[in-house]
């Protein structure tokens, strides 16, 4: 794998503290009598972030990893628990006092050519940010702003007048990382950015994330479902299933023991180069479909493909328990397993 | 990239000229301009509309002048009736062009109306959405159920003919069905991510309106206009035909048609020419309307 990025500073105080968050989404019935169902996509997920730290978010499709991110945002109204941003809880906050904590918190987004207003031009679109929050800078400084941007993202500034349409997947998603930041901001979600990407070109976009964090200091929340990506960006891993943290713990915490079996059965999948240890490696597949969100397994929400599950594991929802320094899982046996 | 590529970049920045971009409009006017229909209809309209603009120099009558010697008398070369007169000697090229200015203003002001409302009511729906979406839907549905045509028609009779009232009437009318269109698409852009991310950088709801959404739906607008203004000729034409259309001496194709459709067997060039402008330029309007369709939808794009 590649250099190792610098380790997280664990020691100061995390800039962004998530607890027991749940976004429900109402599903209108059928029936006419029936009650509104919730579709618990973010069913109490905690973790903390720390300065100048990448927290991976991984799981399988509809797992809810958008949808955390977003409504750590506020993008989507959480319907429960907090988000803690400097200390200052921001779930529910008023419009006035959420206006300039945006200028810290961007997104970037899997479909690049998607994330970006076709009839706006590369320099408009970069720019729009700054024009929200500093005005005041006058035309010509923010200018030459989205130029400075666009050459450090390595576009070329004599671009600034095209239209997205005009570039490449990989390009656009320099431009929607440009835009994310010109404002210099403390947390990028970046949800799936690579995913869109071309294979030789995913590397480039990770490589150029990395060195925008360094320079910058930046916090990511990096999510993804390729797990081998997560590896090479990410300080810090959460997995989750159906809306909840299976494992949370240090990337290479996670990669050597991981400890639940989900994690377990997803790191199992991902090939090993050598031939050797990957024909000799432990292996454990995933049985059965994914359960839907609107009907999760009562108890453990792994428990109907999980190899290992007993009685009580339908009975009580394991919670996330410390099992070492650097890792916590959610699972009633992940001593015994 | 590394470290000398990035300073040559850095470098260039200052530089380099700035390359122009290839908007998704100027695209779209290429395309339309290789449609011949539409460019044969654009340059028609173009000859009535400067018809209509200088038709007080065009013509040695005015559009009320009475010419006792020719009373509904047929095109005549020679005395300068090239179109003939009608029942009232008023020659009838001047009035077939001063009826051109009637039905084009109407078409264009009433679409206009409609556009201005209908595109600003279909965005705040289709942007907001949920609740305030229903109610404002819900009111459209119920403006679409009045027999509109029968509240036209009891407005002029009580306030009398007013080309004024004609034009607010007929756009009332016609922003609902454009509320309706923009509304749809708004639906589908505002999921889209880069809605999203100007949320999350806090671009305010109005400027995400016009700035990101309506600029995104213009394109099936204005093809929706091409087809809405020919819509509106033809309704003040129909309201003419009734009676109800613009007051005398003006005219409009609507009145001048009915008029001749009055003394079809004894003078059919009443009929014929006023008919053939009103067709031509609803044909016109058709033809260009699909030529916007295919140039700003293009499938392959
Ligand atoms: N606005 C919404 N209304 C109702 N349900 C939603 C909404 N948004 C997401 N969901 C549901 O919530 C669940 C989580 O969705 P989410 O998009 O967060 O998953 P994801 O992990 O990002 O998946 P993917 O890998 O496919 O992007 C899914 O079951 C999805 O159908
Ligand atoms: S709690 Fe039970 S079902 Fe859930 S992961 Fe652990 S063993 Fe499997
Ligand atoms: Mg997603």
């Amino acid at each position: 794998m590649s250099v190792m990025n610098k380790s997280a500073k664990k020691d100061a105080s995390p800039i962004l503290s998530v607890r027991d968050l749940k976004v429900h989404f109402p599903i209108s019935s059928k029936g006419l009598f029936a009650p509104d169902r919730q579709l618990k996509a973010v069913d109490g997920v905690n973790f903390d972030l720390y300065p100048g730290e990448t927290l991976g978010v991984v799981g399988e499709s509809g797992c809810g990893k958008s949808t955390l991110g977003r409504a750590i945002l506020q993008l989507i109204p959480p319907t429960d628990g907090q988000v803690a941003w400097l200390g200052k809880n921001i779930v529910g906050a008023p419009h006035r006092d959420m206006q300039p904590l945006r200028r810290d918190l961007q997104i970037i987004f899997q479909d690049p050519l998607a994330s970006l207003n076709p009839r706006m031009t590369i320099g408009e679109i970069i720019a729009e940010p700054l024009v929200t929050h500093k005005p005041e800078l006058g035309k010509e400084e923010i200018k030459a702003r989205v130029k400075r941007m666009m050459a450090r993202v390595g576009l070329l500034p004599q671009m600034i007048n095209r239209y997205p349409h005009e570039f490449s997947g990989g390009q656009c998603q320099r431009i929607g990382i440009a835009r994310a930041m010109i404002l210099e901001p403390k947390l990028i979600v970046c949800d799936e950015p690579v995913s869109a990407l071309d294979v030789s070109i995913q590397a480039q976009i990770v490589n150029l994330l990395q060195e925008l964090q360094r320079e910058f200091d930046l916090s990511l929340i990096f999510i993804s479902h390729d797990l081998s990506i997560v590896r090479h960006i990410c300080h810090r891993i959460m997995v989750l299933y159906l809306g909840n943290v299976a494992e949370l713990a240090d990337r290479d915490s996670i990669y050597a023991a991981p400890r639940h079996p989900y994690t377990k059965a997803l790191i199992s999948a991902v090939p090993i180069p050598d031939p050797e240890i990957e024909r000799n490696k432990e292996r454990i597949v995933l049985t059965g479909d994914l359960p839907s969100p609107l009907s999760p397994p009562s108890g453990c929400v792994f428990r109907t493909r999980c190899p290992f599950a007993k009685d009580k594991c339908a009975q009580e929802p394991p919670v996330l328990e410390r099992v070492s320094d650097s890792q916590e899982v959610a699972c009633h046996f992940h001593d015994s397993i | 990239m590394n470290k000398s590529e990035k300073t040559a970049l850095l470098q260039s920045a200052g530089a380099a000229e700035e390359i122009e971009g290839r908007s998704l409009w100027r695209d779209a006017r290429i395309r339309l301009f290789r449609n011949k229909a539409a460019v044969g209809s654009m340059i028609i309209l173009g000859i009535i509309t400067l018809l209509a603009i200088f038709a007080p120099l065009l013509s040695p009558y005015a559009y009320d002048q009475i010419d006792w010697g020719y009373i509904q008398e047929g095109p005549n070369w020679e005395n300068g009736h090239i179109f003939g007169t009608d029942g009232n000697g008023r020659d009838l090229f001047i009035r077939v062009l001063y009826g051109a200015r009637v039905s084009l203003a109407v078409g264009l002001l009433a679409t206009t109306v409609s556009l201005i409302i209908g595109v600003t009511y279909g965005a705040v729906a289709g942007y907001f959405g949920g609740k305030i979406d229903s109610i404002m839907m819900r009111f459209v549905d119920v403006l679409y159920s009045l027999p509109f045509m029968f509240f036209v028609i009891m407005l002029m009779v009580v306030f009398g003919r007013n080309i004024f009232l004609i034009f607010v009437a007929l756009g009332a009318v016609e922003w609902l069905t454009m509320a309706r269109i923009v509304r749809g698409q708004t639906l589908s852009l505002r999921r889209r991510e880069f809605i999203e991310a100007a949320h999350a950088t806090g671009v305010s709801n109005f400027k995400i309106i016009f700035r990101h959404i309506i600029p995104n739906v213009l394109g099936p607008v204005i093809v929706y206009m091409t087809l809405t203004i020919p819509q509106v000729i033809l309704t003040e034409s129909f309201l003419s035909f009734l009676g109800l259309g613009v007051q005398e001496p003006l005219t409009s194709w609507g009145v001048l048609i009915s008029e001749g459709a009055k003394v079809i067997e004894a003078s059919t060039w009443m009929l014929i020419y006023p008919a053939v402008f009103l067709a031509l330029t609803l044909f016109c309007f058709n033809f260009i309307g699909d030529g916007l369709r295919d140039a700003l939808d293009p499938k392959d794009r």
